[in-house]
């Protein structure tokens, strides 16, 4: 399991950021994560309640959306989301490509008091 | 309440950690090649028959990353210039090397001796294909027995390898493993990626892959110098 070391990171961010704003309760952290990358929310909610705890961010409310997978056909450029895992493209069927989103992880926003 | 815009990477720390491992080995004149695979796929063999074959031409050390046990250290502690045991099982993650691991374990090799540094990490296709540890190439060794499904299976750890080893080749008889089928699967979504097929048991291919390393080592220390200089 990968997601105790990003959980202690986006705790870390999170409590610099809420230090800067000079607020005393974190209320929500909102993050984005790829469809591509091997990161489970689940896991990351359950890492944060232990490790949060006695932080300003205990009891935040995580907020999770997906960002979904795009790959750029390397024949024609097109852009799209695969269907499958020949990753063929909708417009000149090849099959060979280069990803240019879903492998994100990124703290979004988040919501202080 | 009030709401703060951040669009901050959760990556970055292991990033930036990653870069500075970079530079260290730079400074040092170190090439540095990240190995995975699944568990038993043959990471341990491939560093043993690189280090035979190169041995006579470069310094080669070793950093072994394990969930648990000294095995791998032990297996090439007498072929390498030096070899550090990470163990993963009391880290925050168990499942892969990540760059703050890495460098503890550089601090104790004497980098100064040494030109090419091998790192096995620990044996998985999903974790580790998420961090970077700052090394030069990226390669991901496949074994006939684990089938050539693996990379649509897992196709993050190939999308980025810089060349990928096609081990116990000396099996295909008895094994349906389709090697045109698996280098195809690795290509749709890697246009860059090299293969080497070999077998680390009977030593066919792996002259290859040496040739390969030493080609790499010899760019790296070119760019290197126009760089300086």
């Amino acid at each position: 399991m990968h997601e105790f070391g990003v959980t202690e990171s986006i705790i870390d961010i999170a409590l610099k950021e809420a230090k800067k704003a000079q607020a005393r309760k974190i209320t929500k952290i909102s993050l984005v994560v790829g469809e591509l990358t091997g990161f489970m929310p689940d896991c990351i909610e359950f890492y944060f309640d232990l490790m949060s705890k006695d932080t300003i961010a205990e009891k935040a409310n995580l907020h999770f959306e997906s960002a979904p997978a795009q790959v750029r056909c390397r024949s024609c450029l097109t852009i799209f989301r695969p269907k499958d895992t020949l990753w063929s493209c909708p417009e000149c069927q090849s099959q060979g490509i280069e990803i240019v989103g879903g492998r994100e992880l990124y703290i979004e926003s988040m919501e202080v008091e | 309440m009030r709401k703060i815009e951040l669009v901050q990477n959760i990556l970055e720390a292991n990033e930036a950690i990653a870069a500075q491992n970079k530079r260290l080995l730079d400074e040092h004149g170190v090439f540095a090649i990240n190995i995975m695979s699944s568990p038993g796929a043959g990471k341990t063999s491939l560093i043993l028959q690189t280090i035979a074959r190169l041995k006579g031409k470069l310094r080669i050390g070793v950093i072994e990353g394990d969930v648990a046990s000294t095995l791998d250290a032990e297996k090439v502690k007498n072929e390498a210039v030096g070899v550090v045991q990470i163990s993963t099982r009391n880290m925050p993650e168990n499942c892969s090397l990540i760059a703050s691991m890495l460098d503890p374990a550089l601090k104790k090799l004497p980098l100064e001796d040494i030109d090419l540094l091998l790192i096995e990490n620990v044996g998985n296709l999903i974790c580790p294909s998420e961090f970077v540890l700052g090394e030069h190439k990226r390669v991901v060794v496949s074994s006939l027995p684990e089938g050539d499904d693996k990379p649509i299976k897992y196709p993050m750890i190939f999308a980025d390898a810089d060349a990928v080893v096609i081990n116990k080749a000396d099996l295909s008889p008895y094994v349906d493993f389709d090697i045109a089928a698996f280098q195809e699967a690795v290509k749709r979504l890697n246009s860059k990626v090299k293969f080497f097929e070999l077998s680390c048991k009977t030593g066919a291919g792996i002259e290859n892959w040496c040739s390969w390393v030493l080609n790499k080592i010899e760019i790296n220390i070119k760019q290197a110098a126009d760089k300086g200089g």
